[in-house]
């Protein structure tokens, strides 16, 4: 680790890399800086950090430890800049929608800092790759957005033995803690287990606050340099909660727990599959648990439908605020949680058509339905984005 | 002075609005128990149908995770507050 770089011997000192004159200049803020200076700004261009996802989180942690002149990122990511992205993602510009994150990350890098080498990883982050895309690293940075990719991120710290620097986020309330070090805590001592799928809802589904990811990602990039620097007080055995709202901080402390299946009794010795673990079913699994009579249907067969007169119930089960970005000519609205307490409003002899924004709360309403009943119940694919697409080019997407 | 209660945002809804609540007990199970019963949306958030706290929902007591200390059979006094940290995972 880098701590003992650092408190090492003059010899390890001498093996740092040398900066080149313009390093010198460009980092002359940290060179004065007391607990950085030379050694600490060879350590930085030393140090390797292995960033997991290129989105929220990782966009305001990319750019400062680029810019603080950390010598090797690596990114793994395999998505492409959406624009709905653009709100909070800050490596990624408006010219940079379509290409792949990695790809508009390591452009923004080279700009930001050209003495940082990029290691790209355009791959998701799985089970089979994960030991041998982070095992020369120093530290990982988990900025991913869900919880199999989490456990997975931690369980790669812990086997690996590097530092998990953890953020998360959702609306208006972030988490930022350091797992995985030798004598702290990792993330399972936090939370032993997962929620059910659905129960917590992703940033896509739930919102969240640009600047939000700016703040718990910068955290991390400060948690991540003093990790290198071995400077500090790190977020060890703490979690810092950040409540944008109330413009509140708080500090809880986390304990190594010493029946931790990874940390504590060390029982998890190779990655598992995380999918099967946070109870995310399979797709055969899904197909054999689609109530039989929900049929699914495209925006364009069912605006066919409804143009010759077909008698379907349109219900768009989004949430109000939703519906006033935009929503479908003749659709009444019904949100997803108040389904169950409106059935009194659904007529089992007509057909019922189901939208929401992308089509998993529609599958989620179809399925109460179809529980309390109901027989003739359609699933709109792709949802409301779906239909602007192939329907009516004229609605906003969001 | 009863126990305080910290929710985070995403629970508040469920207990009206309300971010920090306020319920006496002598055990944080009875507490949990006092406001599930004030909030019955909320119930369902806090504990599993055995009343036992959630692996994915933490209860800090006095910035100190319960699990190390009795869980919801930890004692309560008057002033103590209690912060509720669910599990998110957005990036």
């Amino acid at each position: 680790m880098a701590s003992t770089v650092i408190d090492g011997s003059a010899t390890e000192t001498a093996a740092l890399p040398q900066l080149s004159n313009d390093e010198i200049h460009r980092y002359s803020r940290h060179l004065i800086l007391p607990d950085v200076g030379m050694t600490g700004q060879r350590t930085l261009k030393n140090g390797r950090v292995l960033l997991i996802g290129a989105g929220g989180l990782g966009s305001p942690t990319a750019l400062y430890l680029a810019a603080a002149g950390v010598g090797t990122l690596g990114l793994v990511d395999f998505d492409v800049v959406d624009v709905t992205n653009l709100q909070r993602q800050i490596i990624h510009g408006t010219k940079d929608v379509g290409r792949p994150k990695i790809e508009s990350a390591k452009d923004r890098i080279a700009d930001v800092n050209p003495h940082v080498h990029v290691e790209a990883f355009e791959t998701p982050f799985t089970s089979a790759n994960a030991l041998e895309i982070a095992k020369d690293f120093d530290i990982i940075v988990d900025g991913t957005d869900n919880f199999a990719t989490r456990y997975l991120t931690n369980d790669t710290a812990v086997l690996l033995g590097k530092p998990n620097v953890y953020g998360s986020i959702f609306r208006f309330e972030g988490q930022s803690s350091v797992f995985a070090t030798a004598e702290g805590p990792c993330y399972r001592c936090l939370f032993r287990e997962p929620p059910p799928p659905g129960l917590v809802p992703s940033c896509a589904e739930g919102g969240v606050l640009g600047v939000l990811p700016g703040l718990i990602g910068t955290i991390q990039a400060t948690e991540t340099i003093k990790l290198l620097l071995g400077v500090g007080d790190n977020l060890i055995g703490r979690l810092l909660l950040v409540d944008t709202l109330g413009m509140q901080f708080r500090t809880v402390k986390v304990r190594k727990d010493p029946t931790c299946p990874a940390c504590g009794t060390r029982e998890i010795q190779e990655l598992i599959d995380y999918d099967q673990f946070c109870g995310i079913p399979t797709a055969a699994q899904e197909a054999a648990a689609t109530p039989g009579e929900v049929r699914d249907i495209t925006p364009s067969e069912l605006n066919a439908r409804l143009q010759r007169g077909d008698d379907i119930d349109l219900v768009d089960v989004r949430e109000q605020f939703e519906w006033d970005i935009a929503h479908v000519d003749g659709a009444r609205l019904v949100p997803l949680n108040t389904v169950a307490s409106a059935l009194g409003t659904f007529d089992k002899s007509r057909e019922i058509a189901i939208y929401c924004k992308g089509g998993v709360r529609s599958k989620k309403a179809a399925a109460v339905l179809v529980e309390n009943g109901f027989t003739k119940v359609l699933n709109v694919e792709g949802g409301i984005l779906r239909w602007a697409d192939e329907v009516d080019p004229t609605l906003p997407k969001y | 002075m009863p126990v305080t209660l910290n929710l985070p945002t995403v629970l508040s809804k469920l207990a009206e609005g309300n971010k920090t609540l306020e319920a006496d007990g002598n055990t944080l199970g009875e507490v949990v128990s006092v406001v599930a019963t004030r909030y019955p949306e909320l119930a369902p958030r806090l504990r599993d149908e055995n009343g036992q706290p959630y692996p994915f929902v933490t209860f800090y007591l006095n910035d100190d995770d319960i699990r190390f200390n009795g869980g919801f059979d930890a004692a309560v006094k008057d002033g103590d507050e209690v912060t509720i940290v669910p599990a998110i995972a957005g990036g």
